[in-house]
């Protein structure tokens, strides 16, 4: 049985799809049957992260439709064996996408896959509901930022009452903190929102930090997710919070500003 | 630029007031999460009543509703503009 992974958010832009991506890449390179979904219907942009966007041939609708079988959909990532991506569709009107049909997919991913992440769409509208609807853990991505981190609290109010678990009245979904963006020389200078004061804010469990990286748009750039830049700090970053969703303890990395020695300055240091 | 803000003393950290609007917010948010879909709607029929009669701003009602074990209570507070 799969577990259900959504990565939302509330607000655009956050880093939801690339986190979404390496994510879903660090489960597989752990050796987990994962497959990541784009929900973001009309949208789509996590086919591009993953490097796969000219193997699109059938998308989530076309699926939901009948026009399509699910294996036909679904894309075989070229790097990492395990991992499979279920495109959105680019152009179809967004009711498409209908509870029922985004039901049975999922009831038929579920025996086969470890992991299903569903990478929702910006928004508290009908397709970010969708993604969430069926989760049974959530990684709310928050920017250190006033109004992301007030949709991420909104986001919050949705997942304990608008998803099936709390339908149901069965266990809520696992609510996790994903902070991406962080930008520790900001906060040190008083100008960025400090992790404790956004932890302490949305007080729910934090699962990693991401900080602001280069490597990230490097990745984008490129079709390979982060996960696989092993050097960067956003990489190792997505790496410990992979761990930590697979119930391992991790120490906290890249939170604290390192104020540059002259060593570092002459010869570049260690972080990119 | 340094220089002159210290001597007019510590001026607020940007972040510190970022914290403080949030936890307004989020408090506000929570208590609006519990309640009943049709409160927003309920709220704004009840403005347009109390303009018939006074006029008062967009922010002058605020209505919340308490649960207790066997009974909830409608609270509704008007602002009234002096006379
Ligand atoms: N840790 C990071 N460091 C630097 N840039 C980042 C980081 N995370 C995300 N970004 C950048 O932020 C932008 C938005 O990221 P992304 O597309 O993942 O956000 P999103 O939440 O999925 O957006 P949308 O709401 O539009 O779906 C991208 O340009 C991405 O490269
Ligand atoms: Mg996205």
């Amino acid at each position: 049985m799969a577990k259900i992974i959504v990565v939302t958010s509330g607000k655009g832009g956050v880093g939801k799809t690339t986190s979404a991506a390496a994510i879903a890449t660090g489960l597989a390179l752990r050796g987990n049957k994962t497959v990541v979904i784009d929900f973001d219907v009309g949208l789509r942009n996590l086919d591009l992260i993953m490097g796969c966007e000219r193997r699109v041939v059938y998308d989530l609708v076309n699926v939901i439709q009948g026009d399509a079988g699910i294996n036909q959909a679904m894309i075989r990532d070229k790097r990492v064996e395990n991992l499979h991506i279920l495109p959105a569709s680019q152009t179809r009107d967004k009711d498409a996408l209908t509870s029922e049909g985004v039901e049975k997919i999922l009831d038929a991913l579920v025996e086969d896959f470890d992991y299903i992440v569903c990478d929702s769409p910006a928004g508290i509208e009908r397709g970010a509901q969708l993604a969430m609807y069926f989760a049974d853990e959530a990684v709310v991505v928050t920017n250190p930022e006033v109004s992301s981190v007030r949709d991420s609290d909104r986001i919050l109010g949705l997942l304990s009452s608008k998803t099936r678990r709390a339908e149901q009245n069965r266990d809520p979904i696992k609510e996790h903190l994903l902070i991406t963006r962080y930008n520790p020389s900001r906060v040190d200078g008083g100008d960025m929102l400090n992790l404790d004061d956004i932890c302490e804010i949305l007080a729910i469990n934090l699962i990693g930090l991401i900080p602001e990286s280069e490597a990230v748009l490097r990745a984008s750039n490129q079709g390979i997710p982060v996960t696989h830049d092993q050097k960067s700090d956003a990489g190792q970053a997505y790496t410990d919070t992979v761990s930590r969703l697979l119930g391992e303890t991790v120490p906290l990395r890249f939170h604290e500003y390192q104020k540059k020695g002259l060593l570092s300055r002459v010869f570049g240091g260690g972080r990119r | 630029m340094k220089l002159l803000d210290f001597l007019k003393g510590e001026r607020k950290k940007s972040a510190s007031v970022a914290k403080e609007r949030l936890q307004i917010i989020v408090a506000h948010q929570r208590g609006q999460r519990d309640q009943p879909d049709y409160m927003p709607m309920l709220e704004r029929e009840l403005l347009e009543v109390i303009r018939r009669y006074v006029k008062v701003d967009q922010d002058a009602i605020n209505i919340s509703l308490d649960r207790d074990d066997d009974c909830s209570v409608l609270e509704l507070n008007v602002t009234l503009p002096r006379s």
